[in-house]
């Protein structure tokens, strides 16, 4: 199995490289303009928050896989993972925020060892939607994972999982060997329990990402290919399909670099900036808290240590109604959220 | 620095075309937006026979275009290559017919 940047020792370990080669290059010599100057043209500049909806919380960089486009450089030699005293700050705030969705992430969150009581405690919270976004694998990598279908179930938990295509060679090739055999297998015990099946109000969506220097496609027209193709051949159902473009930085930016396919993806995304998009872009309606308490405007700004710009900047001195009076931090990053339909979370925006 | 006739780069200018002839540009743009719409065929059903054409047009940037048009779409490179060679056997079989023509040539000249 491979290694992540970090471990590798990889430049783009370093989130200030990642920052300076998004910033020099195409951008700095003019033949591409600057997210901040596109944004400027629509008077959308500064970004600013709209009504708090989605509270996204990192339980840690631990992950069973290391798949090759990973935003979060997540892997098995990963070690940062939210401490029980980090949960506790997050139970207070899940308890008294305005935002609907509760959104679990990692790496893989279920390998915090605290994962199944945090999700006990959240789900007490009342919270509307209560998302786990599991990488599927991660339910057929050891026995005491098995019965997380059940334990989903149990709290009513909406899951999320990565499925990259429906066939087996994509899917490896981006995820690793074996991961899409595991993942059927996965979703198959998904399914037995309930999951994505009509009048069970037990929620399955599956996320698309691109295995290459390309963007998505119709989320419709590839959600019902996935629905058509996982049917037929493995009897699979699963609701919704988010269709989620690759954002350059991390291990996809180390991809587009060596594979020589930067420049053109980064164009590509210029070329289909959709100023809609930017309107209902998921940093506007979402926080993003790290493993470690700190909180960021999304999963991404997360990953390139980019922390809001407020005088609030963590979890032990959360104050949403000051959260919300900042300026949404940018770079050229932003581009893979507002190409075409929009990439967010929940797949498309506009 | 070596020159040649086809830069990929070039790709990206396609739609300057309109600068120099703007109300032609634009209507040829339109028409091809429009042709490439969900119809009677699905998107993804012309994108494959877009990409079938540009290879038997050998059009270097078509084939990129449509290569990854059709990655986008989620279309397999089995599926590509099929398309290939319904292509390819239209061209062949194109040029072989014509074979009926030399044959009928020569039972008229020959006694």
């Amino acid at each position: 199995m491979k290694k992540s940047l970090l471990a590798r020792n990889n430049d783009l370990a370093n989130t200030t490289r990642q920052l300076e080669i998004l910033s020099n290059g195409i951008f700095q010599n003019g033949e591409l303009p600057t997210f901040a100057d596109k944004i400027k043209e629509t008077n959308q500049f500064p970004l600013r928050p709209k009504k708090l909806e989605i509270l996204q919380i990192n339980l840690g960089y631990m992950c069973n896989q290391v798949c090759a486009h990973c935003h979060v450089d997540a892997g098995p030699d990963r070690k940062e993972i939210m401490t029980t005293e980090t949960m506790q700050q997050c139970l207070d705030v899940i308890k008294k925020t305005g935002a609907h969705t509760l959104d679990l992430t990692g790496g893989a969150p279920e390998m915090n060892p605290n994962f199944r009581w945090f999700v006990e405690e959240a789900s007490k919270a009342g919270i509307k939607d209560f998302i786990v976004r599991s990488n599927l694998t991660i339910i057929r990598a050891n026995k005491k994972y098995y019965d997380l279908p059940e334990f989903f179930k149990k709290h009513n938990v909406h899951v999320v999982s990565s499925m990259p295509h429906w066939t087996r060679g994509k899917t490896d090739k981006q995820r690793g060997n074996g991961v899409f055999d595991k993942s059927i297998k996965a979703l198959q015990m998904l399914n037995e329990v309930g999951y994505g099946k009509e009048g069970s109000g037990l929620q399955l969506d599956l996320v698309y990402n691109p295995s290459g220097a390309f963007l998505p496609g119709d989320q419709a027209a590839l959600e019902s290919d996935f629905k058509k193709a996982l049917h037929e051949d493995f009897n699979i159902v699963f609701n919704s399909l988010f269709a989620i473009t690759n954002l350059p930085i991390s291990r996809f930016l180390d991809y587009l670099i060596a594979s020589e396919n930067y420049e053109d993806y980064m164009y590509a995304l210029v070329e289909a900036y959709n100023p809609m998009a930017v309107e209902n872009v998921m940093c506007t309606n979402t926080l993003s808290i790290s493993w470690d308490g700190w909180l960021y405007d999304c999963d991404f700004n997360q990953m390139l240590n980019l922390k809001v710009a407020s005088k609030v900047k963590h979890i032990s001195e959360y104050n949403e109604e000051l959260l919300q009076k900042r300026n949404i931090i940018i770079s050229q990053h932003c581009y893979g959220c507002t190409a075409g339909a929009g990439s967010s979370c929940q797949g498309t925006v506009a | 620095m070596s020159k040649t006739y086809y830069d990929p780069s070039d790709l990206r200018k396609f739609g300057k075309i309109t600068e120099w002839s703007e109300e032609l540009g634009n209507k040829f743009f339109d028409y091809y937006g429009k042709v490439f719409e969900e119809g009677a065929l699905t998107a993804r059903e012309k994108s494959l026979i877009a990409l079938a054409v540009a290879h038997t047009e050998q059009c270097p940037y078509c084939i990129d275009a449509y290569t990854k048009d059709g990655l986008q779409r989620g279309i397999t490179k089995e599926e590509m290559m099929e398309a290939i060679h319904v292509g390819a056997a239209i061209k062949s079989g194109a040029t072989l017919v014509h074979g009926v023509q030399m044959m009928n040539k020569v039972n008229k000249l020959e006694m």
